[in-house]
């Protein structure tokens, strides 16, 4: 029996175990709407193509399960653009679906047209331009295999709307075939020996893992390895929650606003063991002055990320997951309680701080404090991009994988509210909490009726400043305080259009309120809250080591 | 070791990278995009039918920072439709290319232009009155010789393929 193309994607999204699609029609994808009308996965209809690919996102990085898109042609397909370039660079797995004019159209500046693929060729991992329907089962097939394998990624699948309305016979494919694609797992038995030999020898070694970890799931293995080898561990913003922040081993993040103890680390250290991680220049700082003295272990599953910032002594091109149980069934744990002990003592002499007056005027970090206290640190927390994304990485403790979602690579302001409806549907046994600025949340408030449809009891937690809060920053370090166009105290009354859309919304201006308010917004869980924090306006996030400078430079607090 | 950790700027060299790639299109612009994302111009690109009709060889002649290129490198091998990338650069490799010359040739110079060709084995591809075209085929090296000895006698119009590249083993 022949059915169409439009059916054909259905079917083949079935097959590959989608429970949720997300998206926004149009013209040429209404024959692919009319069977997802009774498709056996929950459509989320966003209200703004951005927002479903965030949310997509958000679902996949909640899940580890591939996020499903799709939108219109032309400004659909063009609105997706920033989602997928930040689901690139975070390496999520997405498999994004636009309609396209039909095939005898395409190159006529027809009505909605654009170029998908051209545009989408160095943002997506892999793109496919549709042009017979009897190839449709077979990319779908290798659009999954793609986006959710090796280092992984969003595939783009551009679906002329001839192909969808074109009819063959459907068989799904049982494998794929792709000679130029094959991701390298294991590591090499001799690579693993030598960096456990540097490992045994080594007095000041550091780990620095990073989203690779979540990715492959091999938050087991790395515990295990730190439990052999009693070495100290610094994550990266999106490794955050592969090993317990609470341990005392736990160096926290690293970087910019890392934590000082973990920058100290790692700038001391003779042995840096990259998992994962893929040496950031929010990381590393000046590169030339990044570890001056430290031979380097990087284990990657990606070849093109091994020796692209910082030459490597002892590569690993394979999965973590893999390499580090192979490592952990012959490694030694090296000689090393003087480092940890001065670790420890740094540690405590220089904590993460914030000077807190205890009550007036709502510290932006408190706010963060008091969720993790209120959630145990059992919530999922997203985050916008600024200020309030670096308050949510510091002071809230991340004890699991997958319990902290933020645009790491592209700080996509915009991102976290509607990343938060992709994993509050993943998860909803959690609690899941936006942490946003006055700035970001305004960039998809749109989305928000989404929430308040399908009773999504997200709270976004706004950590209203007033300003673009960390260009003020750095207008106030770096350009002698000239805060050009990064006031933005003209703002809509946040409660009143939390209960305009449906959700509820709160407003608090003292931090003695706070407890009790995040109390009663955690209480409700049947829409969505939105809770309007008006905190000291120009609160900066230390420590901070300023763009392209040593660890040394660090600022460590406000200067007087 | 890691000379500071870190990875220093490269010097500038040619490079002769052959690239196996899925006969299909798209291909070339994706090849073709990891350079210009870069800013780099590439000086040549031949793209070939090889044994296998659904394989095609690209050769790539480009001009590079040496990190910058070893970075490409290992990007073109991320691409799904790359099938093989290999450096041809420091490798013993047979290299053909042809060019096509359009010369100003009065009837006096004739006599010279064709004791060159015979010389590099060029042939004499069209004739009219007022010039000669001239084809010649082979090592890269040996054409810029020839183009370089014809030089004097007024290049109308030139052409070169881009070079094909294939190892001795
Ligand atoms: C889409 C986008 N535009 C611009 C920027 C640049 N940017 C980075 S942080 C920031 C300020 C964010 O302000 P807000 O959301 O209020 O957060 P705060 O820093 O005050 O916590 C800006 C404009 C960005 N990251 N993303």
């Amino acid at each position: 029996m022949k059915i169409t193309g439009a059916e054909i994607i259905i079917e083949s999204l079935r097959r590959e175990g989608v429970e949720f699609m997300f998206g926004y029609p149009g013209g040429v994808v209404i024959p692919i709407f009319h069977h997802i009308h009774t498709a056996p996965f929950r459509f989320i209809l966003s209200r703004h193509e951005q927002g479903a690919v965030h949310a997509a996102d958000g679902y996949a990085r909640a899940s580890g399960k591939v996020g499903v898109v799709i939108a219109t042609s032309g400004p659909g397909a063009t609105n997706l653009i920033t989602g997928i370039a930040t689901a690139n660079m975070d390496s999520v797995p997405l498999v994004v679906i636009t309609g396209q004019v039909s095939r005898s159209m395409i190159g006529n500046d027809a009505f909605q047209e654009v170029d998908v693929t051209g545009i989408t060729r160095p943002i997506s991992k892999h793109n496919y331009l549709v042009q017979d329907v009897r190839d449709l089962a077979r990319i779908i097939k290798e659009a999954f295999h793609i986006a959710s394998t090796g280092r992984p990624g969003p595939v783009v699948i551009d679906v002329p709307v001839d192909v969808s309305n074109a009819e063959h016979k459907f068989s799904y494919p049982e494998s794929v075939n792709l000679r130029g694609y094959r991701p390298v797992y294991d590591g090499h038995p001799v690579q693993i020996k030598k960096a456990c030999r540097l490992i045994e020898a080594a007095k000041k070694p550091v780990v620095y893992a990073g989203g690779g970890v979540v990715i492959s799931n091999a938050h087991r293995q790395l515990r295990d390895f730190i439990r052999k080898t009693g070495i100290p561990i610094t994550t990266t913003l999106l490794g955050m929650g592969i090993y317990p922040e609470t341990d005392p081993l736990a160096l926290e993040m690293l970087g910019m606003h890392g934590t000082y103890y973990a920058n100290y680390a790692v700038h001391h250290s003779d042995l840096l063991i990259a998992i994962g991680a893929r040496f950031d220049d929010r990381v590393t700082g000046n590169i030339a002055t990044f570890v001056p003295n430290a031979r380097v272990i990087h284990i990657d599953i990606d070849p093109a990320s091994v020796s692209k910032n910082v030459m490597v002594d002892v590569p690993i091109v394979g999965d973590c997951g893999r390499v580090l149980a192979e490592m952990n069934k012959i490694v030694k744990a090296p000689k090393i309680e003087e480092w940890v002990s001065e670790l420890t003592e740094l540690k405590r002499k220089h904590p993460l701080s914030y000077e807190d007056p205890g009550r007036g005027r709502i510290k932006p970090q408190y706010v963060v404090e008091e969720i993790y206290r209120q959630t145990r640190g059992e919530a999922v927390i997203c985050t916008e991009v600024g200020q309030n994304q670096m308050w949510a990485a510091q002071f809230y403790k991340y004890t699991e994988p997958r319990t902290f979602i933020s645009s790491g690579g592209f700080g996509t302001m915009g991102y976290g509210f509607p990343a938060s409806i992709g994993a509050q549907l993943a998860r909803p046994d959690k609690r899941v909490i936006d942490i946003a600025g006055d700035g970001s949340i305004q960039m998809n408030i749109q989305e928000l009726i989404v929430a308040v449809q399908h009773r999504l009891p997200i709270i976004v937690a706004i950590l209203n400043n007033g300003f673009l809060g960390m260009v003020r920053q750095w207008q106030q370090l770096f350009f002698n305080k000239r805060y050009s166009h990064t006031c933005i105290n003209f703002s809509p009354d946040f409660k009143a259009l939390a209960e305009a859309y449906g959700a509820a919304g709160f407003r608090v201006k003292k931090m003695e309120e706070v407890p009790e308010v995040l109390k009663k917004a955690l209480a409700i869980t049947d829409r969505p809250i939105i809770i309007d924090f008006h905190v000291s306006r120009e609160e900066n996030v230390y420590p901070m080591v300023p763009s392209g400078k040593s660890i040394k430079e660090t600022i460590m607090r406000e200067l007087a | 070791m890691a000379a500071n950790g870190r990875n220093e700027n490269g010097s500038i060299h040619q490079y002769i990278i052959s690239v196996k790639v899925e006969n299909r299109f798209g291909v070339l612009a994706r090849v073709a995009g990891l350079f210009s994302a870069r800013g780099y111009n590439i000086d040549s690109l031949a793209v070939s039918a090889t044994e296998d009709d659904g394989i095609s060889v690209m050769t790539i002649v480009v001009k590079g920072d040496d990190r910058v290129i070893e970075q490409v490198k290992k990007q073109l091998n991320k691409l799904i439709d790359v099938i093989k990338v290999t450096d041809h650069t420091e490798s013993a490799t047979v290299q053909q290319e042809t060019v096509l010359v359009k010369l100003n040739a009065i009837p006096k110079n004739r006599a010279e232009i064709y004791q060159l060709c015979e010389f590099f084995s060029a042939d004499i591809a069209g004739i009219s009155p007022k010039t000669i075209t001239l084809s010649a085929k082979g090592d890269p090296d040996k054409l810029d010789n020839f183009i370089e000895l014809i030089k004097p006698y007024g290049i109308r119009e030139l052409m070169r393929t881009g070079r094909i590249s294939m190892l001795k083993e």
